[in-house]
């Protein structure tokens, strides 16, 4: 791809890598119709509601301490700025450190969006700045904003004689993608174009895209053994460090869907390898990932040795629990940077994946490749019933419905619930480190038993509650809302 | 004008599709960008019979803005009606469909004959906040609705008050007033939370009058109600908290509803015989404790700020410092609720400020002299604020994030005694 740091607009998903958010198939029919370019997304003349890509956006930037986000539209775009603040607070506590970032809106009337507000938002840009002294500030638009053609980059560009911090215009309008991944771009856009610099020296350090750090302390640790720092981006990360990641030694990420564009401009522009393999998820996933850090930083002795160790520890336990957990059906529904991994997890542990859903799938990354998780499982014959659905409840619970599996996991709030509603017991792989390397397998394995085995909490729940969907809709096709596009059509579910 | 909103404590109208989630078996259809749902909601209680999973969205994209989205709103609200088992469907609209002058309205008319009843209520973000989003969706039921009725049915009395979901207390708080209407022998029809829904809408026309407990949320939909359903109102504009304040709003809806007064006095008697054998028995917690000071202000929308001084002023003795309101009070409210805020016993007074900046709000309470440590009764923002000051915090208002509440509530004789509770907790953890 061509990064073009110069502008303040990214490209949509859709249009940059032909990202698609409606399909119904199975995960071989996806994959080559991605290769030989045939796959179009179905549109749906019925949907439910999903997510913002601003929440995506500022969500990842207003996690860099002490920077501002002013999001200029009415105050319910800005909403996000109340889970920022708390969980900035929380997690600069957890990490030891201070946060003062500060999240703004404009709240935008009616008059606004008739006769403009720029000169209004130019003096809060100068207020904020005056108020807080942040070390940068990020200047964001909404879909009123964009829609009116509010001009945000002149005022960022008029004020940035009157601010010694870096002021970036930030194009987040709601509308322009279904795909709410394309905010993870927009806010590594912003940072490379407007903190990151030239490298000036080489740092023994690894970029590592995450998003809340849970396990930060345990990779510092393995890292070492490696005489190898990570830097862990962009929750509590300073834009001091932001400054210095194109000295990194290779950019590595938690999450494909998260890290994709940064770890690509990274080695585009200041050729910062960026580390592609299949994801820390599972055993193989671990090891893959391990090994190409290892290759890239010419480190590929001691993390051999390191592999062998851990295996010695941890590969018994997890081979005794896979004897409990066979015969085990899951159905899964996650954005695409975890669907293909974590099937890739299950079929290590031998519980059989009868449906994945992902929240959107993107045929290539940015260097042109099929996403990795993707080349595995197909290499490896791996196969199953699969659906591109951007977090499509009424699908969800219709797989749910028909197939009855043992298990549902998911990672987007708000969606566990209506599994068990459906007496199914969810598994919420929240947490991104939920499953890497081999001891966070093992846990995972366990929670998996421990979750199917104690089936109380949804059967309670499910005998008592009525789920809001009609029986017609539970006789229907899941793709009966589906229009237009390449689905392999389905006439049975 | 636009304006800095440092630290919000409000969301936008579109808001309100929580309003229409907190009345059971409806269902928003939001004719809206992708993510505002999401964005919108909290997980405080939102996984219920529909959450914004469920919510039917027409996700309005870069083609729907340049060519509008009415065609896809026709048949997100026709495949709703199929898909999703509801009694009452409430199109709201976000700011794309009224920038770029999608007839949400007339694309809602041809449902008219449907089975289920369709509603729409304007409620992009820029046309107010949550709490006008809140007005917007009632007037909706109102105007495209209820019918006018003939019938009345005696003593039937409908009750409102605040936002609910952006209420913490709503669902406890519109119980607990149900409850206490009952004790003086009215019937309360309400249309929030458990069991409340279409069936209590079609109550409202039957009703005698409505009560209002809010200082103005919800003012201009009784006014409308009175006109159109010819329904009178009784304006009550403190929320009732603890005895003081609790007794006085019974007699008051007692007198207005023409209610026996002995009647009322035996009820008032009976709460507050027990009210008072709790307080006394733990009056020397409240006079010998360390940490607790006489003054304390409020950072809250409308009804809590003036609810809770009232409260500490009249029931507890304390002394308000400045209160602030934060809801954006459309100022047409504010003189009448600056007032209340003077009705305190012994003459007391305490000043409303009405911010919407957080900044400026912390300034002020920084420079108060609070007499040793602040008590301040806030939302999440006021945390660190607070312990930079060593002063005690409760979070009572939105956003919250330090207490989780399933049905408690702050309103009524029992309300009080568990704002009590929950003060004193915060205050038994440290010592001096």
């Amino acid at each position: 791809m061509a990064i073009n740091l110069e502008s303040s607009n990214v490209a949509t998903r859709e249009n940059r890598i032909g990202s698609i958010t409606g399909y119904i198939g199975s995960l071989s029919d996806l994959a080559s119709q991605s290769e030989c370019g045939t796959l179009k997304g179905c549109s749906r003349c019925f949907s439910q509601s999903s997510t913002c890509l601003s929440g995506c956006a500022l969500g990842q930037l207003s996690a860099i301490r002490d920077v501002a986000i002013i999001h200029h539209g009415p105050a319910g775009c800005s909403v996000a700025s109340a889970g920022a603040y708390y969980l900035d607070k929380v997690m600069a506590k957890k990490r030891g450190v201070t946060n003062d970032t500060v999240y703004v809106g404009t709240d935008m009337n009616e008059k606004d969006t008739i006769f403009g507000s720029t000169e209004s938002l130019r003096k809060i840009i100068l207020e904020v700045n005056k108020r807080y002294s942040p070390k940068a500030i990020f200047v964001t638009s909404s879909c009123a904003t964009g829609i009116i053609g509010e001009d945000i980059d002149s005022v960022v560009d008029e004020v940035r004689d009157e601010i010694d911090v870096p002021v970036v215009a930030v194009h987040c309008e709601g509308f322009k993608s279904r795909i709410w991944a394309t905010g993870f771009d927009i806010a590594d856009h912003a940072v490379l174009s407007s903190i990151v610099q030239p490298p000036k020296e080489k740092r023994n350090t690894i970029n590592f895209k995450n998003f809340y750090e849970s396990a930060r302390p345990e990779i510092m640790e393995m890292f070492r053994e490696f005489d190898l720092e990570p830097v862990f981006l962009y929750c509590n990360s300073t834009v001091e460090e932001l400054s210095h990641i194109s000295e990194s030694l290779a950019t590595t990420c938690i999450c494909g869907t998260l890290g994709n564009y940064l770890g690509n401009a990274l080695e585009e522009k200041y050729g910062v390898p960026y580390v592609r393999s299949i994801n820390q998820c599972g055993i193989t996933g671990f090891e893959t990932w391990l090994r190409e850090i290892g290759k890239v930083t010419g480190r590929s002795e001691k993390i051999e040795k390191y592999i062998e160790e851990q295996r010695a520890i941890y590969l018994p336990q997890i081979e005794e629990i896979k004897k409990e957990l066979k015969g085990l059906r899951a159905v899964i529904g996650m954005g695409p940077g975890y669907t293909f991994e974590v099937s890739r997890v299950l079929n290590e542990l031998g519980i059989e994946v009868v449906w994945a859903l992902a929240w959107h799938y993107d045929k290539k990354y940015e260097n042109g490749d099929v996403p990795p998780s993707m080349k595995y499982l197909l290499d490896n014959d791996i196969d199953f019933e699969a659906s591109v659905a951007d977090q499509q409840n009424f699908e969800v619970m219709n797989i749910l419905h028909k197939y009855q599996p043992d298990l549902y996991l998911s990672r987007h709030p708000g969606s566990t619930v209506w599994a068990i509603k459906n007496g199914t017991p969810a598994v919420y792989v929240a947490d991104e480190y939920m499953i890497f390397g081999y001891k966070h397998t093992l846990e995972f394995a366990r929670t998996i038993l421990d979750a199917t085995r104690n089936r109380s909490f949804e059967q309670n729940l499910a005998k008592r509650v009525k789920l809001p969907y009609t029986n017609w809709w539970y006789e229907q096709n899941v793709d009966k809302f589906l229009e237009g596009g390449s689905a392999s059509k389905r006439m049975e579910a | 004008m636009a304006k800095l909103l440092d630290k919000q404590r409000y969301k936008c109208a579109l808001g309100a599709m929580q309003t229409v989630q907190a009345i059971t078996r409806a269902i928003p259809v939001l004719h809206s960008g992708p993510g505002c749902a999401q964005k919108l909601s909290d997980t405080t209680g939102s996984s219920g019979y529909f959450s914004p999973n469920i919510f039917p969205c027409t996700s309005i994209n870069e083609k729907d803005v340049v060519f509008g989205g009415v065609k896809k709103l026709e048949t997100t609200i026709e495949n709703a009606l199929k898909v999703i088992d509801a009694d009452l469907y409430v199109v709201l609209t976000g700011c794309i469909p009224e920038i770029v002058g999608d007839d949400t309205g007339e694309v809602v008319s041809r449902f008219e004959n449907a089975e289920k009843p369709v509603i729409y209520a304007s409620t992009a973000g820029f046309k107010g906040n949550n709490y006008i989003g809140h007005e917007q969706v009632i007037d909706a039921i109102i105007d495209q609705y209820l019918e006018k009725s003939e019938e009345r049915e005696k003593g039937l009395v409908n009750i409102w008050a605040d936002v609910p979901y952006q209420d913490l207390f709503w669902l406890g708080n519109i119980r607990e007033l149900e409850k206490l209407i009952s004790e003086i022998g009215l019937t309360p029809n309400t249309i929030f939370g458990y069991n409340r829904g279409i069936n209590q809408i079609n109550k409202i026309p039957k009703a005698e009058f409505n009560l209002l407990v809010s200082p103005w949320v919800s003012l201009s939909n009784m006014k409308k109600m009175e006109k159109k359903l010819g329904i009178p109102y009784l304006h009550y504009p403190t929320l009732p908290i603890g005895a003081f304040e609790t007794s006085k709003f019974l007699r008051e809806v007692g007198k207005f509803a023409g209610i026996d007064q002995e009647k009322v006095e035996n009820v008032i008697n009976d709460h507050e015989n027990y009210y008072y054998y709790l307080i006394e028995r733990y009056a020397d917690l409240f006079l010998e404790n360390r940490v607790i000071n006489k003054q304390f202000s409020v950072v809250a929308d409308a009804q809590y700020a003036l609810g809770i001084t009232k409260f500490l002023a009249n029931d507890l003795g304390l002394v308000p410092a400045k209160q602030f309101v934060v809801d954006d009070t459309p100022k047409q409210y504010r003189e009448a609720i600056s007032e209340e805020f003077k009705k305190l016993n012994y003459g007391l007074e305490a000043e409303a400020v009405f911010e919407t900046d957080s900044y400026k709000i912390h300034e002020q309470i920084k420079e108060h002299d609070y007499h040793g440590y602040p008590l301040i009764l806030g939302s999440y923002y006021e945390k660190e604020l607070t312990e930079s000051l060593k002063g005690n915090y409760l979070n009572i208002a939105w956003p919250v994030q330090d207490k989780v509440v399933l049905d408690d509530f702050y309103a009524g004789y029992t309300g009080g005694i568990r704002l009590i509770e929950d003060i004193y907790t915060v205050a038994v953890q440290r010592f001096n």
